[in-house]
């Protein structure tokens, strides 16, 4: 923001530094990515005698087919596409639950407070806070009991639990900047409770809502802990089965299915960030700033 | 006469802060109360708790004559106005104004006869599918105004409607306002902190501080008949001068010793049937001390004075002095010719001024 | 009936979140508190028996290397990824052209899984394949990076991955601190002639404080939670000289069914990170509660 107007031979040099600089922290940052990617399309021949950051003499797409349907991830050999499915089948109902309950909740705290409502919010935000290593133990016994230890609906169970603190956050944040006197001149107008929510406060709520299915769709397909902890052999997501196939100990250590495999993990979070960053980033500082 | 509203004894707390002391208000059908006082006298709750949007703790509130305890605001047969506007965000005018009678259920016919009579009136029409953000604060404020005109209420309640306006949108705004409960007769309850809308627009004033009453009356009473030190200063702009002075008795007859500043004290004689006490505080409009006697009014008595300060206003200058300890200012014709520290006559109407006691701050005579 | 439904709806709606976070958080917490009391092995049991997990823990080498890896780990990733982020964002705050295009690239790891930067990394530090042997390959015959396979130095390598991750974000953090900073301001130090550098070192930065205690905050929470990181890259190895403390309690209650020792060691995660986030949450609330 601090400009130089002045722009004699030594401000130009600088600034060609500082460009410099700025594109080396860019390369910093994208190396990881080029390397995942050119490994991935190596083949394991090509991996063995060349170098790491050379492009591939060679495009092969074979380590992509063996990620996706033949890698073994401990016993099975079916590649990560079941697991992509059970990541889908657990991500998009706990997201669409959690942003649902966040609403209402966010809606009762930010414009329908009563005596305990801010009592309320400060433990629902302390919740997004705890190391989840304390609630583990009990957790898998409770779904042993509900009957839902290892299974989709128990890991939907728990993302829901462990979201709806953050969701009901980033409601209410939104929900407290919009004047009391609104729902003032709806109650006056007759509308009641959910009416008030759903013809005045919903149809507002557009960018809110895509920031927090972001957040949740990242936070819950990127999740490991829960994954790991409350899934079986047939139920695990696409994180969990990643980690078993680069760190699966037999046979042969295949770099460029394990960098295929870290792509395929990777993509439908990366495509939500290329594609909405912008509500991304508004998540991610809104979530860690305000929290 | 009918009352409209009836406010009786009411009492409202927020935690230990006593918002609303014992209020006790009455409005007759077509008056147009206004509700005035300084920040957070309690003026938006007392309007909100006659709307039913907060509970009160103790007392009445009637409208139309049927008590609204335990009545939800949908139920009061009221239509309220925000300061902020309150417009639904995402609604265009027309649905914003029509949302109402959608959720009462009223047939679409209905909904589109009365929008089309409102929308007339307002002169609004060709900003129906507006929403409201493309809308200029004028608009906005007419299209609030139509939200509560379609319903057609006993009561309306407007929260500092106009104070969101720039001055000249202001005073256009006021005069529609008055030409509106004009022409529907309508009971109206009108909250602002600006006295001059309030002496403009009201039939009836209330003049409020610290949650208590200070004040009911017509604008002129308030005006000229000020029931205490508070009401006297807050309402008329420039506000009511306070002169502190001494009394002594005299055949029938009051001396009123006013001092000045290193010179020997004025005297002015007042007449009155009230006792006075030793020391007072005298009440008295700018445009009740002038330059010269003119009508040779046996009322006007001269006190000679160091011109302090000189403000033309216009059609007026305000000249200020220095009296009893305090500025006082006087009106002037613009063309009189006066010079800065040049020693002159203020000619003072005592007949026009109200008595204070400086204890109480109440009116004496 | 109706009526008083009508009144408390907005009760209602908030309650199901209300006992849900009271149990699944608050009551978890409790019943993990109490297992960590007891003589809880395989299966808990329920007999208070005083501090023996603790005392347990705070003797167990294993815990001790943890607990030091946290605070190595913690202690570098935090400091790095804030100077990294500071640097950034000053220099991209000289109005770079192309600042969005060069903001994407450095926040884009953040939308990844830790197991997607574990992978890629693992891959990147690989002592024979991976940038051992590209310097190798430019000539530098002895160059060798065995870091991960090192147990003095792989826990550098976790923090090497998680700045990676992490610098990015603070980046961004910083950045809108420093566009949140009053312009005026700053044009009334440019018109008194103060140069650019000291406007930073003087104005802008010290006004950033809170931003600052809020990467802060964040990092802090991020480094004490981590867990899938040190997994994927390290697998808490070699032998356990990457262990954190989440990994150690993993490791207690899912591979070595001990309940008390995972009981005990959460509940010590819980109180480092309360004890850096309550104060942090507590100020937060007040300040807004002020407002
Ligand atoms: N919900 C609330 N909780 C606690 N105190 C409140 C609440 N609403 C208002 N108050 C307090 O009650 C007093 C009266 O507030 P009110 O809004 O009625 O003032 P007002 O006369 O309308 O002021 P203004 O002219 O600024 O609108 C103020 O001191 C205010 O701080
Ligand atoms: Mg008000």
């Amino acid at each position: 923001m601090i400009n130089n107007s002045s722009s004699s031979y030594t401000n130009v040099m600088l600034r060609i530094l500082l460009y410099i600089i700025l594109f080396l922290f860019a390369f910093y940052y994208l190396l990881p990515l080029f390397v995942m990617i050119t490994t991935s399309l190596k083949s394991l021949e090509e991996i063995k005698t060349g170098s790491l950051v050379s492009l591939p003499r060679e495009l092969t797409f074979d380590a992509w087919s063996v990620a996706w349907s033949k890698a073994c991830t401990g016993i099975k050999c079916e590649g990560l596409k079941p697991y992509f499915w059970n990541s889908i089948f657990i991500a998009i109902p706990a997201v669409m639950i959690s942003t649902f309950i966040g609403a209402l909740n966010g809606y009762v705290i930010a414009q329908w407070r009563f005596k305990w409502s801010n009592i309320i919010f400060a433990l629902l935000l302390f919740g997004c806070f705890i190391p989840f290593q304390v609630i583990l133990l009990p957790m898998a016994r409770v779904l042993g009991i509900l009957n839902l230890a290892g299974s989709i609906p128990g890991l939907i169970l728990v993302h829901v639990v462990y979201g709806i603190g953050f969701t009901t956050l980033f409601f209410r944040n939104f929900y407290v900047s919009i004047p009391v006197e609104l729902i003032k001149a709806a109650k006056i107008d007759g509308a009641n409770f959910f009416r008030i929510f759903w013809s005045i406060f919903l149809p507002l709520s557009l960018p809110i809502i895509v920031v927090t299915v972001i957040w949740q769709f990242t936070q819950i397909w990127n999740d490991f802990l829960f994954g790991v902890s409350f899934s079986e052999a047939g139920t695990q997501p696409i994180t969990v089965a990643l980690n078993n196939i680069v760190n699966s100990t037999t046979g042969v250590k295949e770099y460029n299915v394990d960098m295929a495999s870290a792509i395929i993990a990777a993509l439908p979070t990366l495509l939500v960030y290329i594609i909405a960053g912008k509500y991304f980033i508004r998540g991610l500082t809104a979530g860690s700033v305000k929290g | 006469m009918n009352s409209v509203l009836n406010i009786r004894n009411v009492n409202k707390k927020f935690g230990k802060v006593n918002v609303l002391n014992d209020i006790n208000i009455n409005l007759n059908k077509g008056e147009f109360l206004v509700l005035v006082g300084p920040s957070g006298c309690g003026k938006s709750t007392l309007l909100n708790c006659i709307a039913g949007l907060e509970k009160i703790d103790s007392g009445d509130i009637h409208i139309d004559e049927k008590n609204m305890i335990n009545i939800e605001p949908k139920d009061r047969d009221i239509a309220m106005v925000f300061q902020s506007y309150a417009l639904y965000p995402t609604m265009t005018v027309e649905k914003n104004i029509t949302f109402g009678m959608k959720v009462r259920g009223l047939d679409k016919e209905t909904q589109k006869n009365k929008l089309q009579e409102v929308v007339k009136q307002l002169q609004i029409e060709n900003l129906l599918n507006r929403k409201p953000s493309q809308l200029s604060g004028g608009q906005r404020q007419r299209v609030a105004m139509g939200r509560a005109l379609v319903r057609d209420p006993k009561l309306f309640l407007f929260d500092e409607p106009l104070s969101n306006l720039d001055a000249k949108l202001r005073v256009e705004m006021r005069t529609e306002i008055k030409k509106l409960h004009y022409d529907l007769n309508a009971s109206m309850v009108y909250v602002t902190h600006d006295q001059i809308e309030a002496m403009t627009l009201a039939t009836k004033i209330v003049v409020m501080k610290d949650g208590v009453i200070q004040q009911i009356g017509s604008p002129f009473q308030i005006y000229n008949t000020p029931a205490n030190i508070f009401v006297a200063d807050f309402m008329g702009s420039p506000s009511m001068n306070l002169i502190k002075a001494t009394t002594t008795k005299n055949k029938g007859q009051y001396l009123i010793e006013i001092n000045k500043n290193k010179k020997k004290p004025a005297i002015l004689k007042y007449n009155c049937k009230e006792n006075l006490p030793k020391e007072i505080i005298i009440g008295i409009r700018p445009e009740n001390i002038i330059e010269k006697n003119s009508s040779k009014d046996k009322n006007f008595q001269a006190i000679k004075s160091d011109v302090k300060v000189i403000e033309p206003a216009g059609s007026d200058t305000f000249i200020v002095t220095d009296l009893g300890g305090s500025e006082v200012t006087a009106r002037f014709h613009s063309e009189s010719e006066v010079t800065l520290g040049s020693e002159i006559d203020f000619h003072f109407n005592l007949s026009k001024a109200s008595i204070f006691d400086p204890k109480t701050g109440n009116r004496l005579n | 009936m109706f009526k008083w439904l009508e009144k408390n709806i907005p009760k209602i709606v908030i309650a199901p979140s209300f006992f849900a976070i009271l149990v699944f958080v608050y009551g978890f917490i409790a019943w993990t508190a109490w297992i960590s009391f007891t003589k809880s092995r395989l299966m808990p049991k329920y007999d208070i028996v005083g501090f023996i997990q603790y005392d347990r823990l705070f003797d167990s080498p294993r815990w001790e290397v943890a607990l030091n890896n946290l605070f190595i780990f913690g202690f570098l990733f935090i400091l790095i990824a804030m100077i990294l982020g500071l640097i950034i964002a000053i220099f991209l705050d000289q109005r770079i052209r192309i600042e969005g295009f060069l903001r994407t690239i450095y926040l884009y790891p953040m939308a990844l899984s830790l197991i997607v930067t574990g992978t890629a990394w693992k891959w990147i530090l690989n002592p024979g394949l991976g940038i051992e042997n590209v310097f190798k390959n430019w000539g530098f015959e002895n160059f060798t990076f065995d870091w991960l396979v090192n147990p003095d130095y792989a826990i550098y390598t976790v923090v090497i991955a998680g700045v990676w991750q992490a610098s990015g974000f603070v980046m961004a953090l910083f950045l809108a601190g420093l566009r949140s900073v009053d312009q005026e301001i700053i044009k009334a130090a440019k018109v008194d002639g103060v140069p650019t550098t000291k406007i930073y070192t003087a104005i802008i930065i010290p006004s950033m404080a809170p931003i600052f205690l809020s990467a802060f905050i964040v990092l802090a929470h991020l480094a004490i939670k981590s867990f899938d990181l040190v997994i994927a890259l390290t697998g808490g190895g070699p032998g356990y000289a990457t262990d954190l403390p989440a990994t150690y309690m993993y490791t207690m209650a899912f591979s070595r069914g001990d309940l008390g020792q995972a009981a005990s060691s959460a509940i010590i995660m819980m109180i480092v990170i309360f004890s850096v986030v309550v104060p942090y949450l507590y100020s937060e609330l007040r300040n807004k509660n002020d407002q």
